[in-house]
């Protein structure tokens, strides 16, 4: 029995009906980004909690006006100098590092700084407070944030590169982070020990009104 | 003159069987690189602080945004012009806040509730204050995870 041919379906307004998608989407959608500068807060003490006294040496203090003028340690600053000053304070190892499962602290063997009596004892002791004010602009707010971090990061690669040895020795702390490998518990210890060595303590203070 | 006269040569039609496919590969294009909008903004778009250590958000849907800025100007004589708080689709007071983030965990397992992110987008020009007021009202819910939405890029664009 012979066949009838099927005629050729007509693909003409098919253009059309990407193109009606196509703006849907671009309507709908937006390109924005989701990243940021991540942080914990830290838990809220329970009441009538007495905080641990802290050597004033061991804090670095850095004040926030609200015209967006920086204090650190009661000296005025720039914000381009303020990363070299927190690395200077975070490596100081002038002491003796607190007491980590009951084991006595050591000297920071891996701090190049000054061992200057006025400074930290020790990384893992070391704290850093911003203060701004409620008029501070988030800006600068987030600029010295990142001073910071970028501090902690420099700090961190240093360590990863000089004291990491075996499988992960000679990358930096960035390249450690990069290494997309969720489950290598390996891998996991050597960014803790890394994380341990310098460990993020920044405390936001009450602003000023 | 019979050159006027003479009957002009129609091109020949350009072939536009390759259109449909040029569109498909656009739209697969945004469909991959863009995310839907999931809150139409009350205030003025903000405008997000640069940093140079930014660290991408994991799961997606484990991220409860709140907006901070000033709203449009069409809306200042209704709402003020101080820095207001955006959650979901309304203007919120910072009260709101632990309301809010209670609501995303609702919509979450138990134990995904440690892992939940509160990002905050905040325009630059926004004070301090109103962030501190929402960061006191998220450590009272122990919500303790957050980001700070940044673009990565010149960190001097962040003081004008």
């Amino acid at each position: 029995m012979a066949r009838k041919e099927l005629p050729e379906i007509n693909a003409g307004s098919m253009a059309d009906i990407a193109f009606l998608l196509l703006i849907f989407f671009l309507v709908t959608t937006t390109m924005d980004v989701d990243s940021g500068i991540s942080r914990k807060l830290s838990e809220k003490p329970p009441e009538n909690f007495d905080p641990p006294v802290v050597k004033m040496k061991n804090i670095f203090e850095i004040n926030i006006n609200r015209n967006d003028q920086l204090l650190v340690e009661d000296e005025e600053m720039e914000i381009k100098d303020i990363k070299q000053a927190t690395i200077d304070f975070l490596d100081n190892g002038g002491g003796i590092g607190k007491i980590v499962d009951n084991i006595p602290g050591t000297k920071c063997d891996y701090c190049n700084g000054e061992r200057s009596d006025s400074s930290s004892d020790h990384p893992n002791k070391a704290i850093i407070s911003v203060q701004s004010d409620r008029g501070t602009s988030y800006g600068m707010y987030i600029t010295v944030q990142n001073e910071l971090l970028a501090a902690y990061t420099e700090l961190r690669n240093r360590y990863a590169k000089t004291h990491i040895k075996g499988k992960y020795a000679g990358m930096s702390y960035e390249e450690l982070l990069l290494l997309d490998d969720k489950d290598n518990d390996q891998l996991k210890a050597v960014i803790k020990k890394i994380k341990n060595a310098y460990p993020q303590i920044i405390s936001d203070a009450e602003p000023t009104k | 003159m019979s050159k006027f006269g003479k009957k002009k040569k129609g091109l020949p039609a350009v072939n536009t069987a390759a259109l449909p496919d040029i569109v498909f590969m656009l739209l697969f294009f945004f469909m991959v690189t863009t995310t839907m909008r999931e809150t139409d903004l009350l205030i003025e778009p903000p405008k997000l602080p640069n940093a140079s250590e930014v660290k991408k958000l994991e799961h997606k849907s484990l991220v409860s945004t709140i907006y901070v800025g000033k709203v449009k100007p069409e809306d200042r004589a209704k709402y003020g012009a101080g820095d207001k708080i955006q959650l979901n689709d309304k203007l919120a007071n910072v009260s709101d806040v632990a309301n809010f983030i209670y609501g995303e965990q609702e919509k979450h397992n138990p134990e995904e509730i440690p892992y939940m992110t509160t990002s905050i987008k905040s325009d630059v020009r926004c004070g301090v204050g109103t962030i501190h007021d929402i960061r006191e009202e998220l450590r009272e819910i122990n919500a303790l995870k957050i980001s700070y939405s940044t673009r990565k890029g010149d960190l001097t664009a962040n003081l004008k």
